[in-house]
């Protein structure tokens, strides 16, 4: 940089990147500032990044007073850990065994998987398989049907790929069977891979929704953070489409389930911010990697 | 033998999950044949009446299948433009910076929405287009409009307001990829460039650009294929029903139809021919790729 003269161009191409930082990040302070200010006085507008009328009620509807959205919380906890170790266990292990050049079914196991990016039953044939295995309304729901996914496994099977043999083959000279040398070899040292591959896993399972709308719902048990906001969401979007703001007839007391509304979205965006950028190495190495072998 | 011990552990470990693959993945496409069936829940997959191409024929006669599909192409192809030109611009130009703190700040900050899920892009996208929200604010502030724009409640803006919100959502991720490319091209090549006189902007459009098209070409074509498949998320949190007419997609229809009115062989149907139109575009978009001689997915 020093070398080179700062020219127009450089300031003009500075000022754009603030600019995409700004309209990147403007929106979730905005939320964050309206979700720590009063719910009547956030009706009469005016709110941007700095709450007016400071108060913690919002939050504390959340984790004190309202046992549901607790619930749903601890659930969208429960589901992300159970489901990204699950993801982790099956997807490295089945890459694994895919990345073995001595292994006979390699090619048959690699072409049932990768064709599975291609083509795929669609929603109804879905729900009647979930329904047939009777997952309806059983947490299950959230695991099993995410368990593998294709892409996963070719992302971590490239990454097998580049590691040396000559380890692995002097374990094998030591007698260790397969698993020993799964385990106690390969995983370490695809720690970099596996990082970015449960990023992958957490964030699905943390931002699914879907799956709840319509396979347990009839199960309050079940609801999740994400769940929760958007069943908000759709009643204030259901007549108008801008109850938000205008005329909304603020409750007396100072939430409403608007501002509770923005005070979830912070809570379903806090975990989200404090993992992905230390792990931003890893997967812009991975995806690259992945996505030049296929 | 100590080749059988390998295959025996092996094939241990990779079994269960083939097993996870054919019943999750197999046995829904096996669910196929309930298109050409009348599919009542209570007689299992192998006996049922077979009605051949009927639910088909329903499907092309009626006028809402041809909303929906409208809706998605015309949302399908926006997207397509505006995130293909959105991602290449934003790494063009990242590329162009040389100030590297700010970089690598603005790279991480752009991947943040990526992260986040549909429905609280769709709470922040309906907070900030409010009567009172801060686009509006600058609107009437700076005098474009009199009187706040009531956004989601205006049907022909719809389909502009989702392809913004993805546009928003998945630009700095999907530059990603346009960048790894760009770190590729041979510095030589922008230093002779350098030595004609060209300009910055000169040297993105004739090195920079054409040096990534392989890359662009491949993603086009993958990314035509899924036109169809551009799901229902966004249509489903955004929409409401002032808009519906606009926000209704191939996959709300088929939700809508298959499983809220128990039209399950209809619905598979729907599902059927989205698979169809898929296969077909990347078809025809792949042999255009080799005839006009550049990079093809296969």
């Amino acid at each position: 940089m020093s070398r080179r003269k700062w020219t127009t161009f450089d300031m003009l191409l500075t000022l754009f990147m603030i600019f995409i930082i700004v309209i990147t990040l403007y929106p979730f302070l905005n939320i964050l500032a309206i979700s720590l200010n009063n719910a009547v006085d956030t009706a009469k507008g005016g709110i941007h990044i700095w709450p007016r009328d400071f108060t913690l009620a919002n939050y504390q509807e959340i984790f004190g007073s309202n046992d549901l959205l607790l619930q749903a919380s601890l659930m969208s906890v429960l589901r992300t850990v159970v489901g990204t170790i699950t993801g982790i266990i099956a997807s490295t292990m089945l890459a694994y065994t895919l990345s073995r050049k001595d292994f006979v079914f390699k090619g048959i196991f690699g072409f049932l998987l990768v064709l599975t990016m291609f083509i795929s039953g669609g929603l109804i044939p879905d729900y009647i398989l979930i329904r047939e295995l009777g997952l309806i309304n059983d947490f299950m729901v959230y695991i099993w049907p995410m368990l593998i996914s294709a892409f996963h496994v070719i992302i971590i099977r490239s990454f097998m790929d580049s590691l040396p043999t000559a380890l692995e083959e002097s374990a094998k000279m030591d007698g260790a069977n397969d698993f020993v040398i799964f385990y106690k070899i390969i995983i370490p040292l695809c720690m970099p891979v596996v990082a970015t591959i449960a990023l992958f896993l957490a964030v699905a399972q943390w931002n699914s929704w879907f799956d709840t709308y319509l396979y347990a719902r009839g199960n309050e048990a079940l609801t999740t953070l994400q769940f929760e906001l958007m069943k908000i969401l759709d009643n204030a979007n259901i007549s108008s489409g801008d109850i938000t703001s205008q005329n909304a007839e603020v409750i007396a007391g100072q939430t409403n389930p608007q501002s509770i509304k923005m005070a979830i979205t912070i809570i379903a965006t806090v975990p989200i911010l404090l993992v992905y950028p230390f792990l931003q190495k890893y997967f812009v190495t991975g995806l690259t990697l992945g996505a030049v072998k296929s | 033998m100590a080749k059988n011990e390998n295959t025996k552990s092996l094939l241990l470990m990779s079994f269960p999950f083939i097993i996870w693959l054919l019943i999750f993945k197999y046995v829904p496409i096996a669910g196929w044949v309930m298109a050409f069936q009348d599919y009542k829940p209570a007689f299992g997959l192998f006996n049922q009446e077979w009605v051949g191409f009927a639910h088909f024929r329903d499907l092309f006669q009626e006028p809402m299948f041809y909303r929906a599909l409208e809706n998605t192409l015309g949302m399908g192809i926006l997207g397509l433009v505006f995130g293909t030109i959105s991602a290449i611009g934003f790494a063009l130009l990242l590329n162009e910076l040389r100030f590297i703190t700010m970089k690598k700040w603005t790279q991480t900050i752009s991947y943040l929405p990526h992260f986040v899920s549909w429905v609280i892009v769709a709470n922040i996208v309906i907070t900030m287009l409010s009567q009172d929200g801060i686009v509006n604010n600058l609107l009437t502030g700076i005098g474009i409009v009199d009187r706040p724009i009531s956004f989601m409640a205006e049907p022909n803006l719809f389909w502009g307001i989702v392809t913004a919100a993805d546009v928003w959502k998945e630009t700095g991720w999907n530059a990603i990829i346009y960048l790894a490319a760009m770190a590729g091209v041979d510095p030589q090549l922008y230093e002779a460039a350098k030595v004609d006189g060209a300009s910055r902007w000169r040297q993105m459009w004739h090195i920079t650009l054409p040096s990534i098209r392989p890359v662009i070409i491949v993603l086009l074509i993958l990314n035509i294929g899924n036109l169809i498949n551009i799901g229902f998320e966004k249509q489903m949190l955004l929409g409401n029903n002032i808009v519906a007419e606009k926000a209704l997609v191939i996959d709300m229809y088929a939700l809508e139809y298959g499983i809220g009115m128990f039209r399950y062989s209809f619905g598979t149907a729907i599902g059927i021919f989205k698979s169809v139109i898929s296969v077909i575009l990347i078809l025809i978009c792949n042999g255009f790729a080799k005839r006009i001689g550049e990079g093809r997915v296969f």
